[in-house]
């Protein structure tokens, strides 16, 4: 028997904890159910109240996408792109404004396939930027095609048949462009991936936070691995956390192992570093330092 | 506001229009450039390059063309005046990027000084064939100003007035150079800071409480803010409603497309700037712009002195086009010639506004040099006038 009077209880509604964070006035979100993206921004949320920034100098910037759609959802300076380009865009706020945190928020088809080449640049001029990737292995937004992330034999609307084109290994890309900091997790490792994202963004430079995440409804599905949850369950039983793993070793097979952790951490000079340190050396008292 | 003292070469220098551009962004106030090398504007991002660090100012070279046009954006958010600079190839990767500058609202400026083309074209000669990519180039309705220059000395004016322009009218301003124009060396005179006018951006005075991102508080131009002072505001390329919020609906896009053209559109009269030469009697009159508007005095003075009344106008602000004057001085004159360095681009505006009461003739030219005077010359005789 239902228990009547259990349905009528009201359950007190407990504020949501990152709710200041986010545009409540732009929910409900276009996420569908089981996406990870959700999960991926309570993480982000959590980690920027931890890291103690003043709120209002952190910028975000997003591409296109599922995940471009991150900034148009927190309450903080969002700046929503073009496709690929948010690197570029972030690059021109930070340099302009160097007191600015700028975190760059973006898919893997947005960051890895149109933006490839300003990932690698951003990268090697060790631009203080973190970038944080929800890999979902597929293009969500527009229908389930292939994404240089997608592994091979996994099918896209674009590979019906299953795809042969290999992927790239993020972590082992932003290792050797120069990102001083380069960690993935998966959304069911949420406690980890809080933790790594509060440690890029005390990072200055390229830091480098890469999140696998479900994409249900246009990745899981056709691919015919079930729902948002069996996904979650998946992350927990094929993920395998080496801290400190060589980046070349943890490229993702189609259902494979996932290797997870903290590849990355280490400290190079940052562009701006750079730029001051050389032109004070050829000009002296002459240099008159960018007023950014 | 007057130009900062430490920014601006005051003197008479003798210098390309490349690299008096690059003065004239300088005294503009320009603080980031973003640009990816390409002749024939590279010295412009030179000069820049060299100068940048003995006045405050940041010159990023960027891995291509796209990354320039979107990085300059991200520094204006920042709350700087920002270029980039590029020619033809460029010029057509950037498109996407003036376009999110106009949908944006994000003051900025491009120059694209101007070879022949299509795709590799012509690297270092020149051509006037992107003015019509200029004013369309991006998908989707919008509207920019495009100025050009003819000297060198213009490059350093008018890239002043570019970004001067692109605060007032909150647009990416087109400074539509050409490869003569930009490598000719002649006088540039660059006056003392305190006689260059320079407009400031307009930051809003409301708090972040009352303030809207595309509020504009009854006049066409909403107020700027920047990065980092606490508005917490969302931009994006998306139709967007006053507060700057994704909407997706006719009714927002036509308000929001509706002002994006209207606030240049209907201020054509006030961004009109043209030069007219002897239109008071005239017959015929000679309609160019760049280069091309000094390669047709001698054609001018040549048809004159054989008695034909033929007059000049240069266009120094070809977008918006100033239609109502063309339309008026169709009515007055019997023909326009329109000489370009191209096979026919604005003479298809001018053709528009004449509406038939005017004979227009193209004298085309496919690029790589300018006219032969002649050329203009027969031209100019061909046209029939009426008695």
């Amino acid at each position: 028997m239902l228990d009547q009077n259990a349905v009528e209880t009201e359950i007190p509604e407990k504020e949501n904890p990152v709710e200041s964070l986010l545009r409540m006035d732009r929910m409900p979100h276009i996420w569908c159910p089981g996406c990870g993206i959700g999960t991926t921004v309570n993480c982000f949320a959590r980690a920027l109240e931890q890291s103690k920034l003043d709120l209002d100098s952190v910028s975000i910037v997003s591409g296109i996408g599922c995940t471009g759609r991150v900034a148009g959802y927190l309450n903080l300076d969002s700046f929503h792109t073009t496709h690929g380009r948010a690197i570029p865009f972030a690059t021109g706020l930070k340099l302009a404004n160097p007191n600015l945190k700028v975190v760059v928020y973006s898919g893997d088809g947005d960051l890895f396939a149109i933006g490839g080449n300003h990932f690698i640049h951003a990268a090697r001029r060790n631009v203080d930027m973190t970038v944080i990737c929800v890999n979902n292995l597929i293009y969500g937004m527009t229908g389930g095609q292939v994404a240089p992330t997608t592994p091979v034999t996994a099918k896209g609307t674009t590979y019906p048949y299953g795809s042969y084109d290999p992927p790239f290994n993020l972590p082992y890309l932003a290792d050797s462009s120069g990102a001083v900091y380069v960690a993935r997790w998966t959304t069911y490792h949420v406690r980890h991936a809080t933790k790594a994202i509060k440690e890029a963004l005390a990072r200055r430079g390229f830091s480098f936070v890469e999140i696998i995440s479900p994409c249900p409804t246009l990745y899981s599905r056709r691919n015919r691995l079930g729902d948002g949850l069996d996904q979650m369950n998946f992350y927990k039983e094929n993920s395998v956390i080496k801290n400190g793993a060589d980046t070349k070793d943890v490229g993702m097979d189609f259902q494979g192992k996932i290797t997870v952790g903290k590849f990355v951490d280490r400290e190079r000079k940052t562009y701006r570093q750079l730029m001051n340190e050389h032109l004070t050396n050829v000009f002296g008292e002459q240099y008159t330092p960018y007023e950014g | 506001m007057k130009a900062n003292k430490r920014d601006v070469l005051t003197g008479a220098h003798f210098i390309d229009g490349d690299h008096a551009a690059g003065e004239g962004a300088i005294a503009a106030g320009c603080k980031f450039v973003a640009g990816y090398p390409i002749t024939p504007s590279t010295e412009i991002v030179e000069r820049i390059a060299a100068r940048f660090p003995l006045v405050g100012g940041m010159f990023i070279q960027m891995e291509d063309e796209i990354a320039s046009s979107i990085a300059i954006q991200g520094a204006v958010w920042a709350g700087k005046k920002s270029m980039t600079v590029t020619s033809g190839p460029g010029f057509s990767l950037m498109m996407e990027h003036i376009g999110f500058a106009a949908i944006t609202e994000t003051p900025c400026v491009f120059i694209n000084v101007q070879r022949g083309g299509p795709s590799t074209g012509l690297p270092t000669l020149p051509a006037q064939a992107d003015m019509m990519q200029a004013r369309w180039g991006s998908h989707g309705d919008y509207e920019t100003i495009a100025i050009v220059p003819n000297s060198p000395q213009e490059c350093f004016d008018l890239t002043i007035r570019a970004f001067n322009l692109a605060e007032e009218y909150r647009v990416p301003v087109l400074v539509m150079m050409d490869e003569c124009v930009g490598h000719m060396t002649e006088k540039v005179v660059i006056p003392e800071a305190d006689k260059i006018e320079i407009v400031e951006r307009k930051f809003t005075k409301k708090s972040p409480g009352e303030y809207r991102l595309y509020d504009t508080n009854g006049t066409m131009f909403p107020e700027m803010v920047k990065a980092g002072d606490g508005y917490r505001i969302h931009l994006t390329g998306l139709t967007h409603d006053e507060k700057g919020y994704p909407a997706m609906s006719p009714k927002v896009q036509q308000k929001m497309l509706r002002r994006l053209v209207d606030k240049i559109l209907t201020n054509e009269e006030k961004l009109r700037h043209i030069e007219e030469d002897q239109i008071d009697d005239a017959d015929i009159v000679v309609v160019s712009y760049g280069i091309t508007s000094r390669v047709v005095l001698p054609a001018i003075k040549k048809a004159r002195k054989e008695g034909l009344k033929v007059g000049h106008v240069r266009l120094v602000t070809v977008w918006p086009f100033p239609e109502p004057y063309i339309r008026e001085l169709a009515k007055k004159v019997d023909a326009f010639v329109v000489p370009e360095l191209n096979l026919g681009q604005i003479v298809h505006e001018v053709e528009r506004c004449a509406a038939g009461n005017a004979e227009t003739k193209l004298v085309p030219h496919a690029g790589g040099a300018v006219h032969a005077p002649e050329d203009i010359y027969d031209a100019i005789k061909g046209v029939v006038v009426h008695a």
